[in-house]
């Protein structure tokens, strides 16, 4: 298979393209741009349709249009942008509509609003959060997948790094043959006699019944969870001390933890790759064979509550990250330099007492 | 007198009783019932010499009536 | 002497229900079944996606017989712009009440029109926010007595001025037809369903935006019996909306 050497928004925007996605809106905004730059070019040449859209909560709401006719849609934008659009991203849940929302952080700061969910009421993303460009490419491909295969919004967390960094990737496609087809879908009713209607989170009104509607979303969270949980993990068989981190942090924390292995502490990494559903399990296990767990993200701490959860106490959890911006404010701080996180991780080696 | 004959129906256990109907029939042959249907609201009677105009049809905001016009 | 009647008029055959539960008198249903009927005339129904916005007439997606995307309060433009891009050989109209469309969603209308989006978006402009039991919105007339204009009415001082979207929108060169209609007399209804059928067929021939408002009756907001509403609307709304097409290019 082709490689192609690709800067990671454009990487990201290609994916899109690739896995059939002919909608895409977007506000610029940093470090997002290059995915709508990207995609205005490319996508008349698909005969797909981008809009450079005058707000975002505009285009989430295009993205709405789009993907509750039937067609893969996407969008991206960076934390302050999904916050505009909270109100559109909880009720897409609702509607029971697919798409993609790639939010390209500016650090590690939009975990809570991913995970935990900026909007209202009680609904989920799936959240992928991809450490590479190759990583990137294949989980907003899966993202679509999961987007139809569960009728929900699927988010892909990146950030200003993944975004500007060139690597050579590949596009690889998936086997997409289980996906129903979508009936649902609001297309003109030719050659059906029902009408489609796709209500947002109060069906009374439509004259459908509420149970009905929020039972069926209540009842398919559950086997969300049960589905989509993903995690990487390395040189957990002898570790003493674990690292935990996501996104492209995570590269940073395995090039550390590699250099410890090379001074003779024995450590390891634990890395989610789905941030909802948290692999809890995975972690946990991890807790059972070590004497701490290190949290690295940058942040204040907010992954670090999902691990808290998954350890329930059993082995210390130690925050080794924080809020690291360089003069840009994007998220390229010092706290990325590996001999930083080396100097953490051993002072978590050494300052903390067995289980 | 009416040049032709119609009728209309109403569905009275539909309506609400707004008197638009009433006002707007133009030979005024509709008046509001004095008692009241399942839901508490007075509803429209049809006198004599209707002419299938279909006004009453175009204001309701019931759909209460249907227009049935014919031929002599 | 014997007579056949014949059934010239019943309810439009996309209408599911009559149940649609808006107070008497409402002026929506009346919007409804002009809508209805024209996309019956113009065998419009399996090529058709209706965007619906937050109102009382939300209560109509359930009970009519087209294919419905309901939006959020203002948005149902951008959700219209985005299903038309991608469908463009389908008929998609929007269905926005005043606090939906010229409250909330200001800019949604705006920018649509001016990017010359290929949909038909459609106002039912009663001046208040119904749904919500009667607030203000951004079309309530000066004087009129509102839920939280209680006890002076609209007043420009302290609550400044409605905004004439029809009037505003005719200005935007993406906009291609603008008319305002009524539904408070039957000679107002026959004139709005011609101008809907011209906002449709600038649709069907793919011109560009098309917009038409309709001002609809809203017993229960404006304080007065039912059968006052159509003076009502002659009174106090056709001064500041008066029926006409304001451009036709």
């Amino acid at each position: 298979m082709t490689k192609v050497l690709l800067e990671g928004s454009h990487a990201i925007a290609e994916a899109a393209i690739q896995a059939g996605c002919r909608f895409y809106a977007g506000y610029p905004i940093t470090p997002s741009t290059e995915i709508l730059e990207y995609m205005s070019h490319r996508m008349p040449r698909v005969g797909g349709v981008c809009m450079n859209a005058e707000s975002e909560i505009e285009a989430i709401n295009m993205v709405w249009g789009a993907a509750g006719c039937g067609v893969r849609a996407m969008i991206a934008s960076t934390g302050q942008g999904i916050s505009l659009m909270q109100e559109s991203l909880a009720e897409l849940a609702n509607a029971q509509l697919p798409c993609v929302v790639v939010n390209m952080m500016r650090g590690q700061g939009d975990y809570f609003q991913a995970t935990r969910g900026g909007g209202h009421g009680d609904y989920r993303h799936i959240v992928l959060a991809p450490s590479t460009v190759q990583e990137a490419v294949d989980l907003v491909m899966l993202a679509f997948y999961l987007a139809d295969k569960w009728r929900n919004p699927v988010d892909v967390l990146g950030d200003f790094l993944l975004g500007h960094t060139s690597e050579a990737v590949e596009f690889r496609p998936r086997d997409e043959r289980d996906l129903p087809p979508k009936t649902w879908a609001a297309t003109g009713a030719r050659g059906r006699r029902a009408h489609n209607v796709t209500p947002l989170g109060s069906p009374e009104k439509l004259n459908l019944s509420p149970g009905s509607h929020y039972g069926a979303i209540a009842a398919k969270l559950p086997r969300i969870v049960a589905a989509e949980k993903r995690c990487e993990t390395g040189l957990l068989d002898d570790a003493e001390v674990a690292v935990v981190a996501f996104g492209s942090p995570a590269r940073f924390v395995k090039y550390a933890v590699r250099v410890c292995r090379e001074e003779g502490l024995k450590v390891g990494w634990v890395r989610p790759i789905s941030l909802w559903p948290f692999p809890a399990e995975a972690v946990a296990e991890a807790a059972g064979r070590v004497r701490a767990l290190a949290v690295f993200e940058q942040n204040a701490g907010q992954m670090i509550d999902d691990v808290h959860l998954a350890v329930l106490g059993r082995v210390p959890v130690v925050p080794i990250g924080g809020i690291s911006h360089d003069h840009s404010g994007f998220g390229v701080g010092p706290a990325l330099e590996p001999a930083n996180i080396i100097a953490k991780i051993r002072g978590v080696y050494d300052g903390q007492a067995a289980a | 007198m009416p040049r032709q004959p119609a009728t209309v129906t109403i569905d009275v256990e539909t309506c609400k009783g707004c008197v638009l109907c009433v006002d707007v029939c133009p030979p005024r042959v509709l008046v509001m019932s004095e008692d009241v249907n399942a839901m508490g609201y007075r509803y429209p009677l049809l006198l004599d010499g209707c002419t299938g105009c279909e006004l009453c049809y175009k204001i309701c905001p019931d759909f209460c009536f249907e227009i049935y016009r014919g031929a002599a | 002497m014997t007579t056949t009647l014949k059934k010239v008029s019943a309810k439009p055959e996309l209408l599911l229900s009559t149940n649609h539960s808006l107070c008497p008198g409402c002026g929506e249903p009346l919007a409804l079944r002009t809508i209805l009927e024209l996309v019956t005339e113009l065998d419009l129904r399996d090529r058709t996606v209706c965007v619906c916005g937050i109102g009382c007439y939300t209560a109509f997606p359930g009970i009519i017989d087209v294919d419905v995307l309901q939006a959020l309060h203002g948005r149902a433009p951008s959700v219209a712009t985005g299903a038309k891009r991608v469908l463009p050989d389908r008929f998609v109209f929007t269905l926005q009440g005043d606090g939906d469309m010229v409250s909330e969603g200001l800019q949604e209308i705006i920018h649509s029109a001016a990017r010359g989006e290929k949909f038909t978006a459609v106002l039912l402009n009663n001046g208040v926010f119904g749904e919500t039991g009667g607030h203000m919105t951004t079309t309530s007339v000066l004087g009129q007595r509102t839920k939280t204009t209680m006890e002076t009415g609209r007043v420009a001082e302290q609550h400044g001025y409605p905004i004439k979207i029809a009037d505003l929108l005719a200005q935007v060169d993406g906009a291609v037809y603008v008319a305002r209609g009524a539904m408070h007399t039957p000679s107002a209804i026959a004139w709005t369903k011609r101008i809907l059928r011209e906002a449709f067929e600038v649709q069907l021939a793919g011109k560009g935006f098309s917009f038409v408002e309709i001002l609809t009756m809203c017993p229960t907001d404006w304080y007065v019996e039912p059968g006052d509403t159509p003076e009502w609307v002659e009174e106090n709304f056709t001064g500041t909306y008066p029926l006409k097409i304001l451009k036709s290019g």
